[in-house]
């Protein structure tokens, strides 16, 4: 009779196998996280990225009502695509404050004219300074910020409409 | 034939119409004016991944964000901030993730660990077999 030992490299070799195999069934998440989240915005202040609203600063932020903070760009498709679902969180009554990512003012004023502006202020990002600092790793990304400045959430990608609700309770989360 | 020429002709407009029209960024392509500088910026370039693409460092990357990244290396570099800080900074807003130099973790440790403990066993092995024989 051979002992265990002779079936240890066997048993070894299943043991791989098996985590492999489970790892194959767990749903694969390709997005670099934020890992700014329970911290605070920092200290910025950006020019308007469009003439008809105004820019962006720490201080817009830290006014004691918490917004959605939608990261976004002209030039992004994706972007286009969530403009629906912003306009319903606009309609259900969530302040919404943009950033517009590498963008040029005449791009930003097309964009909105053609899809609709449910923001309330828009800083330009012109070198992703923002975005770097709060750990965004793309567009379109939006965060939800509390009344402090403090971030509180992150959805990365686009807000399919079955995202609207909880964003929607997100928010109601960062004003208790 | 045609619905085959339009297909690639959208195929081709996609990756146009997802660059953005700014140009790049000032540093994201000039090199610092002190060479002793530039290096350093360089080797952590070369050691910061781009968020973008996964399998790049910034250096190699020419997604608008990996030149935003340059530049703001470049620059707090020439600020005299410390490569490693810079490093720092960015881990603590994308984690592990970010870091192209492994880094010794909660998560990384069994990488840096397992070679460790194979080799004690394989050396155990071998001192036991060579005692034996002996």
């Amino acid at each position: 009779m051979r002992g265990w030992r002779f079936f240890l490299p066997l048993g070894i070799f299943a043991l791989f196998l098996g985590i492999a195999g489970y790892q194959l069934t767990q749903p694969k998440d390709d997005f670099v996280h934020s890992t700014m989240i329970g911290r605070p915005m920092p200290e910025f202040a950006m020019r308007p990225a469009s003439p008809d609203r105004p820019g962006l600063s720490l201080a817009d932020l830290k006014d004691g009502t918490p917004k959605l903070l939608n990261i976004w760009a002209s030039w992004c498709i994706p972007c286009a695509a969530e403009a629906p679902q912003l306009a319903a969180l606009k309609a259900q009554g969530a302040p919404i404050v943009g950033v517009a990512i590498r963008d040029r003012p005449e791009d930003v004023a097309a964009f909105l004219a053609r899809y609709g502006n449910p923001f309330d202020r828009i800083g330009a990002d012109d070198l992703s300074e923002l975005q770097l600092a709060i750990g965004s790793s793309g567009v379109p990304e939006t965060f939800v910020i509390d009344g402090d400045g403090i971030i509180r959430y992150q959805h990365i990608g686009d807000i399919r409409a079955s995202d609207v609700p909880m964003l929607m309770e997100k928010l109601r989360e960062a004003g208790r | 034939m045609r619905a085959l020429a339009g297909l690639l002709l959208v195929l081709a407009a996609l990756p146009l119409a997802a660059q953005d029209a700014m140009p790049p960024a000032p540093y994201a392509y000039r090199q610092l004016e002190d060479p002793a500088l530039e290096a350093r910026a360089q080797g952590l370039m070369e050691t910061l991944r781009c968020l973008k693409c996964q399998s790049q460092s910034i250096a190699d990357s020419d997604a608008p964000m990996a030149g935003d990244m340059r530049h703001q290396v470049r620059t707090r570099i020439a600020a005299g901030e410390d490569p490693e800080a810079i490093r720092e900074w960015m881990m603590e807003r994308y984690g592990d993730y970010v870091s192209y130099a492994p880094v010794v973790s909660r998560t990384t440790w069994p990488l840096f660990a397992g070679p460790l403990v194979l080799l004690g066993i394989a050396a155990l092995l071998i001192w036991r077999r060579f005692r034996r024989s002996a």
